[in-house]
């Protein structure tokens, strides 16, 4: 996926604002590191390269912590970030099968996202509400027991979404 | 220093919080469980909807988010506090429930009692969950205030004895402290076991001035969610327990390491630290003491290997987290050399009680070498998912089908998971096993951090030991050859068997390579990785040979060694629910408006099964896959059998 110019502006200017908080001991590294991704949603090879600066450690580091960690994206997230459990309880109810109905229906595969940037597809460990697998996490929002039918449901009522703010942002409303 | 500084500051506090507490309860007070699995069963809509009533009735009354009550399979949870009546328990509180519940029992007294679970005292009306099959078998030490108390409200939780044992500490000599911890036999709850004061002990001795505490809530179990319920439940308990352990070793910092995937557990933590330090139970000068101590929250960043100590310490310290060679331990040189303690949150989560209670109180509980209860998140296909806190000892068969009240959908038990990816599968037979970490480990499961998985007919065993092994492999640092390419090579062969594609000498490679990815691993990660692949094939054998030799999958679970069918003589045929199920429309009439699927189309999703009306049941799996053809000629030959 590229990588706009304006989105490497702001990527420099938001690593550069958050470094401006933390002194250049390393343990601080990973600190920042997450707050870029809480404020971009990914952590860009130009952050990344202002990250090593700050710190007097080479870019390569910063990018073996960054690939070392799950947590970390290295490309922009879809706007809704679907996160598919993939914990025990979540797996021997069928997650693969949610899995495959996200990807089937969004015609990506986990780790992408698509074109319009709508969506992206990742999986994540346990979330910890094992008692509603299978679990699907939507940005911070927690949906249990999915089914195939709620893939499409969850979908559509996105789609209405989406459609309601269109005609909200109509001038006459 | 006044010796009795710390009671006496802490008095007063006490005297403000139960102030508080009675507040609380001049109106009547509701409780909406909001832990994390609370709100995806949708209690923040429960909370709106029970607030936009009162509103619109004009009523007076005390809304508080508390934890989990470990009832998860009853959410959404409310509780009601109203007087002359004992507070109440309500369950699977859906839309418009609770509303209603409020309603009625706020105007006109009615406490709608065909909703109730329980009540939460004893009394002469209603049962209490001591009263249910569980109350026999539970003993709540640690879980006992989650979902009573309010999560982000200190003085709930010193109104009902919190600090107190914090405060005592205080005016104990820190060795005093160790040595209770030693008496009570307290053991580490993340998994190893190792008892918890020869440890705090090490660290005392170890020399130096700065010295830190951590509190381990990485929680990477994929089955687990005892932590992060904790946490979200009832922080402070974690928060003075670490704050005990610290002045026992005398760190003067302290940190939870907590993982990212549980913001909210974050966000309570984070509270519960900024409250203490506002009351004077953490920063400078404790309570007038002169012991001063910070905690701060640590965020893991997603990686199961870092729940090891070594690992964690590298990652606080800004390096990828791969495990180093031990001895020295942590609570020798540990975070930046300096000597360090690492517990587990349900280790410290004891300690408050210990210290208040006594170690013999401590050693009253449960047996033995293993003292004290065992907190298990209880999830899979058990009809009462949640959180249980049984004594140790208890067995498998009393946790599973008292406690939990057995198996969901009158479905045969098959296998118990316990110990996550580095545990192991015990069946049926072995269900009289004491829970506890030396007979757990002697089945060939682990105690691990608490996570069982209750798997059921429908779960194929060889699937699950490919699952975990995916994992490992997944989550292996990569320092360790056997680890990392030793189960890499298992997950392959793992992955042809349960495609069908097994050899016969599969079984003997794994064991093999099982053995050498054990002895070549340097940390538990690659140690045990091996064990669910062991466990079940000593418990499951046939499972895999019915994989390798037939091509088929017992369990009816691996995709690539079934079919989906529809029966024709259970088929209603113009119902037509599963036509419109399926994504890939894959689903027509057949010459007598039977519905068939087309094989080629189907992509197993399995959307067909839950479409077809309960009365029907016509959809049902095949394997191996070429049963479908042999089901297709019998129906041909019935029907022509049938117009001779
Ligand atoms: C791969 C691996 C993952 C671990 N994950 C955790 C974990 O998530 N939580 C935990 O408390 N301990 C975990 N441990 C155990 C820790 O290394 C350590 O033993 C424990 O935190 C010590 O605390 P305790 O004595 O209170 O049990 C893990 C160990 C290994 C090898
Ligand atoms: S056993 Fe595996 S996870 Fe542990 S240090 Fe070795 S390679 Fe890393
Ligand atoms: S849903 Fe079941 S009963 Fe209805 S048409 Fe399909 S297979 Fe037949
Ligand atoms: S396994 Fe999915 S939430 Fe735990
Ligand atoms: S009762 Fe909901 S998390 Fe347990």
């Amino acid at each position: 996926m590229k990588i706009t110019e304006e989105e490497k502006k702001l990527a420099i200017e938001t690593t550069r604002r958050l470094l401006e908080t933390y002194n250049d001991n390393q343990g601080n590294v990973i600190p920042v590191l997450q707050q870029v991704q809480n404020k971009l949603g990914y952590v860009p090879a130009v952050a990344m390269e202002e990250v090593a600066a700050h710190f007097h450690i080479p870019s390569v580091d910063v990018y073996g912590i960054i690939t070392f960690y799950n947590q970390f994206r290295l490309t922009p997230p879809g706007k809704h970030q679907v996160k598919i459990c993939m914990g025990t309880a979540c797996h021997m109810r069928g997650a693969h099968i949610i899995q495959e109905s996200w990807e089937r229906r969004l015609n990506i595969k986990l780790g992408e996202t698509t074109k319009d940037r709508e969506y992206s597809l990742e999986r994540v460990a346990c979330v910890g509400c094992c008692t509603m697998a299978p679990v699907v996490v939507i940005n911070d929002e927690i949906h249990g027991k999915i089914t195939p039918t709620r893939v499409d449901g969850l979908i559509f009522a996105n789609q209405l979404d989406n459609q309601k703010a269109k005609e909200g942002a109509a001038p006459n409303e | 220093m006044s010796k009795n500084f710390p009671a006496a500051a802490f008095a007063k506090l006490q005297e403000q919080a139960q102030k508080e507490w009675a507040r609380l309860r001049e109106k009547p007070l509701i409780l909406i469980g909001a832990a994390t699995c609370g709100r995806a069963a949708g209690a923040l809509s429960l909370l709106k909807d029970v607030k936009n009533e009162l509103a619109k009735l004009k009523l007076d009354a005390n809304v508080l988010e508390v934890g989990c009550m470990g009832h998860c399979y009853a959410e959404p949870i409310m509780v009601i506090h109203n007087e002359g009546l004992p507070a109440i328990c309500y369950g699977y509180v859906t839309e418009g429930v609770g509303a209603r519940i409020v309603r009625d029992f706020l105007t006109e007294g009615d406490p709608c009692v065909e909703f109730a679970l329980a009540a939460l005292e004893p009394n002469d009306m209603f049962p209490t969950f001591a009263d249910f099959p569980r109350g026999v078998y539970e003993n709540k030490v640690v879980l006992e205030q989650c979902g009573f108390i309010d999560p982000q409200n200190i003085d709930h939780y010193i109104s009902t004895g919190g600090y107190t044992a914090l405060t005592k500490a205080l005016e104990m000599p820190p060795e005093e402290i160790i040595t209770t911890i030693k008496d009570s036999g307290l053991r580490g709850r993340g998994g190893a076991g190792f008892p918890t004061g020869i440890k705090w002990q090490t660290c005392r001795n170890a020399p130096g001035t700065t010295k830190y505490v951590i509190c381990n809530a990485d929680e990477g179990d994929p089955g687990a969610f005892m932590d992060r319920t904790i946490l979200e439940s009832n922080p402070h308990l974690m928060v003075e327990g670490l704050a005990i352990a610290a002045r026992a070793v005398g760190a003067g910092k302290g940190y939870v390491y907590i993982r990212a995937e549980y913001p909210l557990a974050v966000e309570r933590v984070a509270l519960a630290i900024e409250q203490a330090r506002v009351k004077g139970l953490l920063g400078d000068n404790i309570l007038g003491s002169n012991y001063s101590l910070d905690i701060e929250i640590f965020q893991g960043s997603g990686a199961f290997v870092c729940g090891e100590e070594s690992a964690l310490i590298a990652s606080m310290e800004g390096q990828p987290g791969i495990p180093r060679h031990r001895p020295p331990f942590p609570a020798e040189a540990g975070l930046w050399g300096q000597p360090t303690i690492i517990n587990n949150v349900k280790t410290l989560s004891y300690v408050p009680h210990i210290i208040k209670n006594g170690a013999d109180w401590f050693t009253g509980i449960g047996s033995g070498e293993n003292p004290g209860t065992a907190i298990f998140a209880l999830a899979g296909k058990v009809i009462n998912t949640g959180l249980a806190e049984v004594p140790m000892s208890t067995t498998l068969n009393e946790l599973i089908n008292e406690v939990g009240s057995g198996i969901a959908g009158g479905k045969k038990l098959k296998a118990v998971q316990i110990g996550g990816p580095s545990g192991g599968c015990l069946p049926e037979s072995a269900m009289d096993t004491p829970i506890d970490f030396d007979s757990l480990t002697q089945a060939g499961a682990m105690m691990g951090s608490g996570g069982m998985v209750v798997l059921d007919e429908d779960d194929c065993m060889v699937e699950i030991a490919r699952f975990f092994l995916d994992f490992t492999q997944q989550e292996s640092c990569g320092k360790c050859t056997f680890c990392r390419l030793g189960t890499k090579h298992m997950l392959d062969i793992l992955e042809r068997i349960t495609k069908g594609q097994g050899k016969p000498e599969d079984i003997d490679t794994l064991t093999g390579l099982a053995a050498k990815v054990k002895a070549g691993s340097l940390c538990s990660l690659g140690k045990t990785a091996p064990n669910p692949v062991l466990s079940t094939l000593k418990y499951f054998r046939e499972e895999y040979e019915a994989h390798i030799n037939e091509g088929r999958c017992p369990a009816k679970m691996c995709k690539e060694l079934i079919a989906y069918y529809i029966l024709p003589d259970k088929c209603e045929r113009s119902c037509d629910a599963c036509v419109g199920s399926c994504p890939v429309e894959a689903i027509h009439d057949n010459e007598d408006r039977i519905k068939v699927i087309d094989q080629e189309k189907c992509v197993k999703c399995d959307s067909c099964t839950m479409a077809c009306p309960p009365q029907y049941k016509a959809v049902v799996k095949l394997s191996p896959p070429h049963l479908v053809l042999e089901k297709d000629k019998e129906y041909k030959e019935g029907k022509q059998k049938w117009q001779q």
